[in-house]
């Protein structure tokens, strides 16, 4: 096919919201309907290949959709920064699909046209996002991506889950309509357009306080990058089935959240005007509490989608910690964090879901040696988090490097020490898990398990039947769809490693492409 | 015929409702009335060409001259209004008679459609006349045919709130009648135009001060302005559906109407707004009326009656806009006239059809609906975000204007306010969405199926142009502008 790089761009975003209706046409026949899915999770890739490979080829590629009010246009316009998200959401998009329908045939779920449409919607409105040309343009498509995840969200329909969704729309469209749009309002009104602009929009003579306080209202406004106070919604959100979780609450629809973040700085602040506002530091400490407070909350909870999800809380603060360092390896470690998280994160609520499925536990406390069932699983598990920690061999050691670089660089070194003291917590929180799920004997518990053992002997000589079930327990891997999607992720944590360079590429043309 | 437009949207109705006694067959009366509304619909629109090509149009009736004789004066501002008015009466009788048989006793229905094209005509007529008295005439056969329309509903409380709206009605309008004898009584005459040129001299009377207090408050009235609201949920709930989807888009506008011609063209700008510290008090009664009745509708279990309050904040909005007199802000109410207009008569429509399924719009009737229901809800959640003012929604263009008008006076901080009410209006929005997309179908509505063609073809042509307008706004912004334009003596 020989279509134009502008055709495509638009395909790119139709394709996904046009899936939808396939979707909801052949509902009726499953195999057909996930097929509609694969399908265009294949075109999407191949279209962002193609575009991939025209954006370094230096190609401009805009699109002008229309104009809503003057001046007030709905547009498309690629740049790296939007180039690495829409890969990566489109990647982690057809990964995720393939693990859900094993996740979800097997948990026989309900709803699932409802379900897949809604899946289709989301991908469609963060493409539509990341290849915004204008806040104005990103606003329409952060809020359609709030909007058609909230059916995800409620999914099980249960009270449980409507109040998790009431929590989840109340603070994401709270905070979008109230400081988000106000800012968006208040910018085209100080600087006359939302075109992003490499270097910033605003003139050099701008008050310093009235940015500031911008600043401050974009920051609190996109509640998607979950700063605290704003993170509520998402451990709200974990009651969603979990390839939602993985894909919309650990990639597309938080990534959104802190893509905006890193636009806004570069291309609407611009880095210069950036590092002298007077609200940067409050900024650099809120995020900087809201990692290290994420972290210690992580830690304290059993549920383990629930840790993945304040873990991810903490993550997020990287991410905006290093836009708002307003320096260039700031904002490559803040890129390539997007892309080393995504990863990261999507393979452990991957092994969540799959040791849900196959063993039906949710609770950490009770996934002591599971290891022996779900080998791979806790295998994957145990290299995701090296990424998460950001040790070696595991993508996330780069982009934690250049976070590291940047604070050293600006010499923040309170954050600094905020990023080594979550990258411990990290550990503390995650390591246990694989550890003790292959080593369960090795705990502290082992004299309470004797103890669980003697008394199970004394009541009945069928337990001591059980007890030999439980050592001799065979492998209990989840269903091969949901298996195929886990390796897949793992073994791209460790290629990010070994082979970092394009995303390094894309991340650092971010500052230095076009006009 | 051409020159004749001005005078023949107001007669062509007028002439048409005793027709429909004569065809006395409900179904012709229904073909009837909706030929003529189209008919109507189609003058408006010429109208609205010729105006906005050539300027204003003046019709002399009977050929007497302007001051003496009744002038209808049509200028940008009222032809968008009549396209509005108009535009909505028509779709809204397509469902009618569906919708009537099952809420009118039959031997009723003939007089329904009388009834309706009587109230099509007043309300067309106040717009389109350029004559104070004139105003006064045709309000009063809005009203009358409303109030017996009201009391057509089903439920017996329909003559309760007929007859509430009935005496509040008759205030409002003794109050403009007061108004217009005292400016009649200063000035010798009753044309609006004559009267902008003749009250400046004796402006700084305590008559014409007498006499703009009471048309304001009897026009507020009328529009239901916080606190002068209470006759309007009772009215909007227990009215027959069909009767609330007309009223809810249009008649609030007229009254919206009046306000703008008679504070901007009749007593003009420095009076209104120098004066007289209107601005404070319109922009303290906006967000008050914005908050307590979003903030009512948040806990109404009938959702006729939440509409019906949210119908009452929304008023708030376009009262905000325009206490703000700028272009940009009167440009925001009127944008907000014609898209809350096209929002509520949306929602009412569905909820039309939920009467026609179901019988009642309570909440626990709710239950499932989504389902059963999926076009008719799904309009319902359009309209509903479009409340909220989601982006590529009309809710959005015009809320867009009027933070910018906002801003431009400096005044963010109603800004923020007008922002933090939209969260007012997700949380009402929400529990129905709630209750009809997450609740199994209650047990005796198992058989519940979709509304009727005649119901959904309107609906769904209301939403779609509240996504369209949304997106395209070229037709609605260039009009309000204009209007908002010429208000304020700005030569575009």
């Amino acid at each position: 096919m020989n279509l134009s790089l502008e055709l495509m761009l638009q395909l790119s975003i139709i394709v996904p919201l046009s899936a939808t209706l396939a979707i909801v046409a052949t509902g009726h026949i499953p195999n057909l309907r996930e097929g509609v899915t694969i399908t265009s999770c294949l075109i999407l890739i191949y279209l962002m290949v193609n575009l991939y490979q025209g954006l370094s080829l230096g190609a401009t590629i805009r699109v002008f959709w229309w104009e809503l009010l003057p001046g007030l246009t709905v547009s498309f316009d690629i740049e790296p920064l939007g180039m690495l998200f829409a890969l990566i959401a489109s990647f982690l998009w057809l990964v995720t699909s393939c693990y859900a329908i094993g996740y979800m045939r097997c948990h026989q779920e309900k709803n699932q046209t409802r379900f897949y449409s809604c899946f289709a919607i989301a991908i469609g409105a963060a493409v539509g996002l990341a290849f915004a040309a204008n806040l104005f343009t990103l606003f329409i498509f952060y809020e359609l991506l709030t909007l058609s995840t909230y059916p995800l969200v409620t999914h099980a329909g249960t009270e449980n889950a409507k109040k998790a969704g009431r929590t989840y729309l109340g603070i994401l469209l709270s905070t979008s309509i109230v400081f988000f749009l106000l800012a968006i309002v208040s910018t085209w009104f100080v600087a006359g357009t939302l075109d992003f602009k490499l270097g910033g929009i605003f003139s050099a003579d701008v008050d310093k306080i009235i940015a500031g306080t911008l600043l401050v209202l974009f920051i609190f406004g996109i509640g998607k990058a979950a700063i605290m106070p704003f993170h509520r919604w998402l451990p709200a959100a974990m009651i969603a089935p979990t390839p939602v979780s993985a894909l919309l609450h650990a990639v597309a629809v938080v990534k959104a959240g802190v893509f905006s973040i890193l636009k806004i700085c570069v291309f609407i602040f611009g880095l210069d005007l950036l590092s002298v506002l007077p609200t940067t530091q409050f900024l650099l400490y809120l995020a900087g509490a809201s990692v290290l407070l994420a972290s210690l909350v992580a830690m304290k909870q059993d549920n383990l989608k629930a840790r993945l999800a304040y873990s991810t809380v903490s993550q997020l603060g990287y991410i905006t910690i290093g836009a708002l360092l307003a320096t260039s390896s700031g904002i490559i470690g803040s890129s390539m964090h997007i892309a080393m998280h995504a990863f990261g994160k999507i393979t452990l609520f991957f092994c969540a879901g799959a040791i849900l499925v196959s063993l039906d536990k949710s609770k950490i406390s009770e996934m002591r040696g599971i290891g022996r069932q779900m080998p791979l699983t806790m295998f994957a598990f145990f290299i995701a988090s090296l990424s998460i920690i950001g040790v070696p061999p595991t993508g996330g050691t780069w982009s934690k490097w250049f976070l590291m670089m940047a604070t050293i660089e600006t010499e923040q070194w309170l954050l600094m020490v905020v990023l080594m003291l979550s990258s411990l917590i990290n550990i503390a929180y995650l390591l246990p898990l694989p550890f003790h799920a292959f080593f369960p004997d090795l705990s502290s518990n082992r004299e309470s398990n004797k103890k669980a053992n003697k008394k199970a002997n004394k009541y009945s000589k069928k337990a001591t039947s059980s007890a030999n079930i439980l050592t001799a327990i065979p492998i209990q891997e989840a269903p091969l769809p949901s298996l195929i999607a886990i390796v897949i992720t793992t073994l791209a944590c460790l290629a990010l490693f070994i082979y970092p360079q394009p995303l390094f590429e894309l991340a650092s043309a971010v500052l230095s492409s076009r006009e | 015929m051409i020159a004749h437009l001005p005078v023949l949207q107001v007669i062509v109705p007028l002439m048409a409702a005793p027709i429909c006694l004569i065809l006395k067959r409900a179904q012709l009366a229904w073909l009837f009335s909706l030929l003529v509304s189209s008919l109507t619909l189609l003058i408006s629109i010429l109208l609205l060409q010729q105006v906005m090509t050539s300027g204003v149009v003046s019709y002399e009736l009977g050929g007497w001259q302007a001051p003496w004789g009744i002038e209808y004066r049509i200028d940008k501002l009222n032809a968008f209004l009549l396209l509005i008015i108009s535009a909505i009466s028509t779709i809204v009788l397509f469902a009618a008679q569906t919708s009537i048989e099952k809420e009118i006793d039959k031997n009723k229905h003939t007089l329904f459609y009388v009834l309706y094209l009587l109230s099509l005509t007043g309300m067309l007529g106040i717009v389109a006349t350029g004559d104070a008295f004139n105003v006064f005439v045709f309000l009063e056969i809005a009203s009358l045919s409303t109030y017996a329309l009201i009391a057509m509903g089903e439920d017996r409380r329909a003559l309760w709130a007929s007859y509430q709206y009935l005496v509040m009605g008759t205030i409002g309008a003794t109050f403009i009648l007061i108004g217009v004898g005292l400016m009649y009584q200063m000035t010798g005459t009753l044309n609006m135009q004559d009267l902008s040129q003749r009250l400046p001299e004796v402006a700084q009377t305590r008559t014409v001060f007498t006499a703009f207090a009471f048309v304001i408050v009897g026009v507020c009235l009328k529009l239901a302005l916080f606190p002068l609201h209470h006759w309007l949920p009772n009215a909007y709930a227990y009215a027959p559906s069909i009767v609330t989807a007309f009223f809810a888009a249009t008649a609030t506008k007229v009254a919206m109407y009046l306000l703008i011609r008679l504070t901007f063209s009749v007593f003009g700008l420095s009076f209104s707004f120098t004066t007289i510290p209107l601005q404070t008090l319109f922009m303290a009664l906006g967000l008050f009326g914005i908050f307590v009745a979003s903030t009512s509708a948040i806990y109404q279990n009938n959702i006729k009656h939440l509409f019906a309050y949210s119908s009452i904040a929304q008023i708030g909005y376009m009262i905000v806009g325009f206490s703000i007199s700028t272009v940009t802000g009167l440009t925001a109410t009127l944008l907000h006239v014609f898209n809350h207009a096209l929002m509520k008569c949306a929602i009412f429509l569905a909820l039309a059809a939920v009467v026609y399924r179901l019988g009642d719009v309570q909440l626990n009737n709710f239950h499932g609906l989504g389902r059963q229901m999926p076009l008719t809800m799904a309009a319902i959640v359009v309209g509903g975000l479009s409340l909220i003012g989601m982006p590529l929604t009309v809710g959005f263009v015009s809320k867009w204007y009027l933070l910018t008008a906002l801003l431009e006076q400096g005044w963010w901080p109603v800004a923020v306010l007008i922002l933090f009410a939209a969260i007012l209006a997700v949380i009402y929005v929400w529990r129905i969405i709630e209750v009809a997309y997450f609740k199994e179908p209650l047990v005796n509505q198992a058989a519940v199926k979709e509304a009727p063609m005649l119901f959904l073809v309107p609906i769904w042509a209301l939403t779609i142009a509240n996504i369209y307008f949304g997106i395209d706004t070229r037709l609605s912004v260039q009009v309000a502008q204009a209007a908002a334009q010429s208000l304020f003596g700005v030569t575009p």
